[in-house]
């Protein structure tokens, strides 16, 4: 009896919905690493594009400010004599096609430094709509204030949430038995599946309401509870990694076993616990919706905590929506500075845990 | 030398004598920071809790269900707070990103389990992962740059002039581009990470004798995952898909920039919209009475609940499938 003929009638079939199938999970992947590949992709040419040693130097400046000759600042505001589609007629004529030439920037970026005159970008050609052709013109200005206040922001957050961070992670992994640690570790599943608006609001009510002010450091306090969990579940994780022979050996030298953790476990942990603060920050760093309703923005490089701050997250949201490109162009470099962070320490992440699984 | 020995044996006595606490002070200091971190979730909920107290005592849960949605006293009428139209939004552009990412997501995390060469696994792994890494005003500005101007001008317009006059939720106006649609595809590129890493684990964790098992019957390699695989792990690929909803659901950044912040109630698809987490957003600093404040703040209390609720079957779900079918030891 041949082996063909045992084969089932329906085997062709069946071979082609298996090859079929099996052909779409990868489709299925490619379709993942499209959108991958586009968005790295943009943010590398058109941010980088953007980027210049003023991008990192300087602030905010104005587009009209720093490009138009000073006759068109002193051009009235609105025309009455001029149809209202276009004020800007008389000012500039290469303007006329701008639609967005009646549009008070001030209103659409919430940005109290925008000239209220109306007047058009004055760059030469006509500001593209938003979204129409992607922001090909320089930055003018800089991010500075925006690096300053997210390092400031990210930083004090991160200071905050360390110790509440890695000394519950040591809770959970060193007194598994106790009955609050189901309750610990059911806490950060829910703060780590929070989304981050509810954070933002909770921040917002806190903070920001009782001191009447917009702060950095409200936004340093939404940022807790959005790293908290994710330092300590990574640094339960690691501490559960630790051998139990380790542990014994600490305990066998004499030691107190909160000795041996401090001097013995968390060392040998260290590099994952490292890992897990770098992911908190790097997170953190980009996390944007809480700090709308905390720290606000602002224009100009500051240290005060206690003051309304700029973010580069926030630089890029508001800036997405100016019709000015060199405005747009600022948020392509804020987001490519973000993207660079965020890959940066993902990559030194997966090299470091690499490193120790080997 | 017996001097010597002397201190040391006096040093450690001392030494142990002061630490006789040391333990149950460790044991106290980690506490403490363990209930720090309960008390963060306890102040979310007092804070949204009482926050939104004016607007339930007024409203009640009809709240929920009122259409309009003026905060400003008009001539046309007293300020009214109805989160309908944000309800809807959240809810549609959640629903409609998880009919386009789950099936894609839970395809990835079967071919990375199942099907892929071993040596690819880790780097195709780390890049869908590098999808959930990156910062979601990043998805929002690609999405406002990129992504509307291609959908409007080579899918939504095309189908709106062609089927959009027979199929209203496909029809209407697509000026701006942004809409729930644009919103809800770029929404279900950002839960893909999320439902793929999650199928992945569950799948990896089927024992090998289920596959042998249908192996053996000489089923196809698909077979094998349709058949054998797929079901024994399916609560854990719907905790993952929950997961995703739970994601795509509570999403601030990226829907406030793509779906246009419309307070209107549309049947098209392509037209604006608004969500929950993107009109707390929007309105919630420059709200202009405590009733208005406390309004936003109660659709953050629904948003809270519905998030916690997915998120806590969700990892019910996937603790189940991970511990094995009950009462059988794991293969």
């Amino acid at each position: 009896m041949s082996l063909l003929k045992t084969i089932p009638a329906n085997y062709a079939s069946r071979q082609i919905v298996d090859r079929v199938m099996r052909g779409l999970t990868l489709l299925a992947t490619l379709i993942a690493i499209i959108p991958l590949v586009l968005i790295v992709g943009y943010v590398v040419v058109i941010g980088g594009g953007a980027l210049s040693v003023p991008f990192f130097t300087q602030t905010y400046l104005p587009p009209e400010i720093s490009a138009a000759p000073p006759a068109d600042l002193s051009a009235p505001a609105v025309d009455p004599a001029a149809p209202i589609v276009d004020p800007n007629a008389t000012a500039d004529p290469n303007a006329t096609a701008d639609p967005f030439a009646n549009v008070d920037i001030g209103a659409v970026t919430g940005d109290s430094a925008a000239p209220a005159d109306g007047t058009a970008p004055v760059d030469g050609s006509a500001a593209p709509a938003p979204g129409s052709s992607i922001a090909t013109a320089a930055a003018q200005g800089g991010v500075l204030h925006g690096i300053i206040g997210t390092l400031l922001i990210t930083l004090t957050g991160l200071l905050l949430s360390l110790p509440i961070g890695i000394l519950a992670g040591i809770f959970l992994s060193e007194f598994p038995g106790n009955p609050l640690a189901t309750a610990v570790r059911f806490c950060c599943d829910v703060l780590s599946g929070a989304p981050s608006i509810i954070v933002g609001v909770t921040a917002y009510i806190l903070i920001v309401v009782p001191m009447k002010q917009f702060s950095g450091f409200a936004g340093s306090v939404a940022l807790i509870f959005l790293m908290v969990p994710t330092i300590c579940r990574t640094t339960e994780e690691v501490l559960k990694l630790v051998p139990e022979t380790t542990r014994e050996a600490s305990l066998a030298m004499g030691a107190p076993s909160w000795y041996g953790t401090f001097t013995v476990i968390v060392p040998t942990a260290l590099s994952g616990i490292v890992t897990g603060v770098m992911l908190a920050f790097a997170r953190g760093a980009g996390e944007t919706a809480p700090l709308i309703m905390t720290v606000l923005g602002s224009n100009i490089v500051s240290f005060d905590m206690f003051q309304p701050l700029a973010a580069l997250p926030l630089i890029t949201y508001r800036y997405t929506e100016s019709p000015y490109p060199s405005e747009n162009s600022l948020a392509w470099g804020s987001a490519f500075v973000l993207m660079m962070l965020v890959l940066i320490v993902n990559l030194l992440v997966r090299f470091a845990t690499r490193k120790r699984l080997r | 030398m017996a001097q010597a020995t002397q201190t040391n044996k006096r040093f450690l006595a001392r030494f142990a004598e002061r630490t006789r606490h040391g333990d149950a002070i460790f044991q106290a200091i980690a506490l403490i920071f363990g209930l720090v971190v309960i008390g963060l979730v306890v102040a979310v909920g007092v804070v949204v809790l009482n926050g939104s107290a004016l607007a339930r005592e007024k409203f009640g849960f009809s709240f929920l269900l009122g259409t309009q949605w003026n905060p400003i006293d008009t001539d046309l009428g007293p300020a009214s707070f109805g989160a309908w139209p944000a309800v809807r939004g959240t809810l549609l552009s959640a629903l409609i990103a998880v009919v386009f990412g789950a099936p894609v997501a839970i395809g990835i995390g079967i071919f990375l389990a199942e099907l892929c060469p071993v040596r690819l696994r880790t780097p195709l792994s780390f890049l869908v992962e590098l999808l959930a890494a990156i910062p979601s005003v990043i998805y929002g500005i690609w999405g406002v740059m990129v992504f509307v101007p291609f959908f409007t001008d080579n899918i939504a317009t095309p189908i709106s002039d062609s089927i959009g006059d027979a199929i209203p939720w496909l029809g209407g106006p697509v000026a701006t581009g942004r809409g729930l649609l644009t919103a809800s595809i770029v929404l279900a590129i950002m839960i893909l990470p999320t439902i793929a890493a999650i199928t992945r684990d569950v799948l990896v964790l089927v024992p090998n004798t289920q596959r042998e098992a249908l192996l053996a019957l000489g089923a196809t390699k698909w077979e094998v995952i349709w058949l054998s695989v797929l079901p024994y792990s399916r609560a854990g690929v719907v905790g993952g898909v929950m997961l995703g909803l739970g994601r795509a659901l509570g999403e601030t950044m990226a829907a406030t920039m793509l779906i246009g912040n419309s307070q209107r109630i549309e049947a098209s698809l392509f037209a604006p919209a608004t969500t929950a987490a993107s009109l707390i957003a929007n309105e919630l600093t420059n709200a202009n009475s405590p009733l208005h404040e406390s309004a936003l703040i109660a659709i953050a209390l629904a948003l809270f609940i519905i998030t916690l609720v997915l998120n806590l079957l969700a990892r019910l779900l996937i603790y189940v499938t991970s511990r094995g079918p009950a009462g059988r030891a794991r293969a």
